[in-house]
């Protein structure tokens, strides 16, 4: 293993991740709820359901957080993807019927789990990142 | 719940999911590039992703232990906080189904959707087909 310390970039991403937490926090104390993008997204294409305002919200704020990091605090989106378009394709798919077929994804399981020690969490966690893990080793060194 | 406190409520889903995603951009988890690099072990590895998770979860713990006992929350609403234990198949299978997705792209549902709104055309193929697997996973529910 050799670590890449050119990429690497911990105080940002311990300070990002500390903002990850704390909405997590906030959205359980103030809205009651797990955040997790898969369930609250997933829900909205739910027919039957009336909850659909405070998810469109929810969702809002995200598809609208790189306007805010633009304007507000002259951030802006880093995002080099190589996948092209029939990858990113297949790669939608699974992750959205994944993360609702095993109840979570990386905020809901991963952040939320993880911080409320869940059992489930943990090994959805396990079992993802192990796919992951197993995924670009074989994309990237077996093809 | 009161007219007053659903425009709260509302306010605060708004403001936590951008909150949310400024988390995303400044801890660089909007990149897939990066999300690779930390899913490739055996290349030239980024261990970024763990100070991420690490930070999140320091503050989780917290807040889930505050929030463990509460019956409302702040904003007056039902606590909503899963009870299941068991560990079942549709867990597992649906976590690795997600997890060689997630290695494909190097996107997850939050990331995808914060770059879309920041007009990247390849997030909006990736979300496109994620709620079409959702919606997969919808009717395969009605079937049962």
């Amino acid at each position: 293993m050799t670590i890449d310390w050119i990429s690497f970039t911990p105080g940002p991403a311990l300070v990002g991740g500390i903002l990850l937490g704390i909405a997590a926090a906030l959205y359980v104390l103030f809205n009651g709820r797990i955040l997790g993008i898969s369930g609250i997204v997933g829900g909205l294409l739910q027919a039957k359901k009336s909850d659909w305002l405070w998810r469109l919200s929810f969702t809002l704020g995200l598809l609208t957080a790189a306007l805010w990091a633009s304007y507000v605090f002259d951030i802006q989106v880093k995002a080099v993807i190589d996948a092209d378009y029939l990858t990113l394709i297949i790669a939608g798919l699974l992750v959205g019927f994944g993360a609702r077929y095993g109840s979570g994804c990386t905020s809901g399981h991963g952040i939320c789990g993880l911080s409320r020690l869940s059992p489930r969490s943990l090994l959805a966690t396990m079992t993802f990142m192990g796919c992951g893990f197993l995924m670009v080793y074989v994309v990237r060194h077996l093809v | 719940m009161s007219q007053n406190t659903s425009v709260f409520s509302n306010a605060s889903e708004y403001l936590i999911g951008v909150l949310f995603g400024l988390g995303l951009i400044i801890s660089g988890m909007t990149n897939p590039a990066k999300i690779l690099a930390f899913l490739d072990l055996a290349g030239t590895w980024d261990p970024s992703l763990i100070f991420v998770m690490g930070g999140a979860v320091l503050v989780g713990l917290i807040a889930f232990y505050l929030a463990k006992n509460r019956t409302q929350s702040f904003l007056g609403g039902a606590m909503q906080i899963p009870t299941r234990r068991d560990i079942d198949r549709p867990l597992i299978i649906g976590s690795a189904l997600f997890g060689v997705g997630w290695g494909l792209a190097g996107f997850c549902p939050g990331p995808a959707l914060v770059s879309l709104g920041s007009g990247e055309l390849k997030a909006l193929v990736f979300v496109v087909a994620m709620l079409g697997g959702m919606l997969l996973f919808e009717f395969m529910g009605q079937k049962k």
